[in-house]
């Protein structure tokens, strides 16, 4: 596991536990799970976006906003990070 | 009135269609939790003001227009990535049926995909909102992805 999952992982699992309607339990879910496959629907996903813009100040750029970007727990630790870094720059 | 088919004018190749279904407690639910941020991710000043009655806001008017855009996508039937959803806008042509009109990243990938023209039919009764898109291709693209998008919203 990636050290940024691990920096991100509880926060963003209780994001997904409020918002992405899952219907299954967050906390049963692997990091690499994907989580359209989970059940996850497209209008969740931006529910979840919109969580996370609001859990960590970022804002996901119109060229992050693919099904890639929030397809599993890991894959979203990592655009967060990417994000927070950009943020931490400017 | 009986219209025999004419298989020779509009061969399957040459369309494709996307629809898509949500229910409108959703739209309600991402309204109160994320408010105008919300919207304006996802709807056009134009869709907001489609969308206004004196009670305020429809949300199941909110609903049929993403339902519009989810269907849309299914026909641009992108490789990878998608259009933001601000540049797939429902609009009301003078006879009051709606249209599609895309902008953006999304009138690229229409280009891509070759295809010519969008016809939009939405609805919603109760609990749900839906939208069907249909799309006539030229036949240089056609079928290429012609199966469109697969997702988890899919029936």
């Amino acid at each position: 596991m990636h050290d940024t999952t691990d920096a991100y992982e509880a926060r963003v699992r209780r994001v997904l536990a409020d918002h992405a309607r899952l219907p299954v339990d967050v906390s049963t879910l692997q990091v690499y799970d994907d989580l359209f496959q989970a059940g996850m629907t497209s209008h969740n996903s931006v529910n979840v976006m919109l969580a996370l813009e609001e859990e960590f100040d970022i804002e996901f750029p119109e060229e992050m906003l693919q099904k890639s970007t929030f397809e599993s727990i890991e894959a979203i630790c990592t655009s967060i990070s990417t994000l927070t870094m950009i943020g931490d720059r400017t | 009135m009986r219209v025999a088919p004419r298989h020779d004018a509009l061969p399957a190749e040459d369309c494709r269609v996307g629809i898509d279904m949500i229910a409108v407690h959703s739209i309600e639910e991402a309204r109160a939790a994320h408010g105008e941020r919300y919207l304006r991710r996802i709807f056009t000043e134009h869709e907001l003001d489609s969308c206004r009655t004196p009670q305020g806001l429809s949300s199941a008017s909110l609903a049929a227009r993403w339902a519009a855009k989810e269907a849309t996508i299914k026909v641009l039937a992108p490789a990878e990535g998608q259009p933001e959803w601000t540049t797939m806008e429902v609009r009301r042509s003078a006879s009051g049926a709606p249209t599609m009109e895309l902008s953006g990243s999304a009138a690229v990938l229409a280009a891509e995909a070759g295809i010519t023209s969008l016809a939009l039919s939405m609805t919603h009764e109760g609990p749900f909102a839906a939208a069907v898109v249909f799309a006539l291709c030229t036949t240089e693209h056609a079928g290429e992805r012609s199966h469109g998008r697969k997702d988890a919203t899919d029936a």
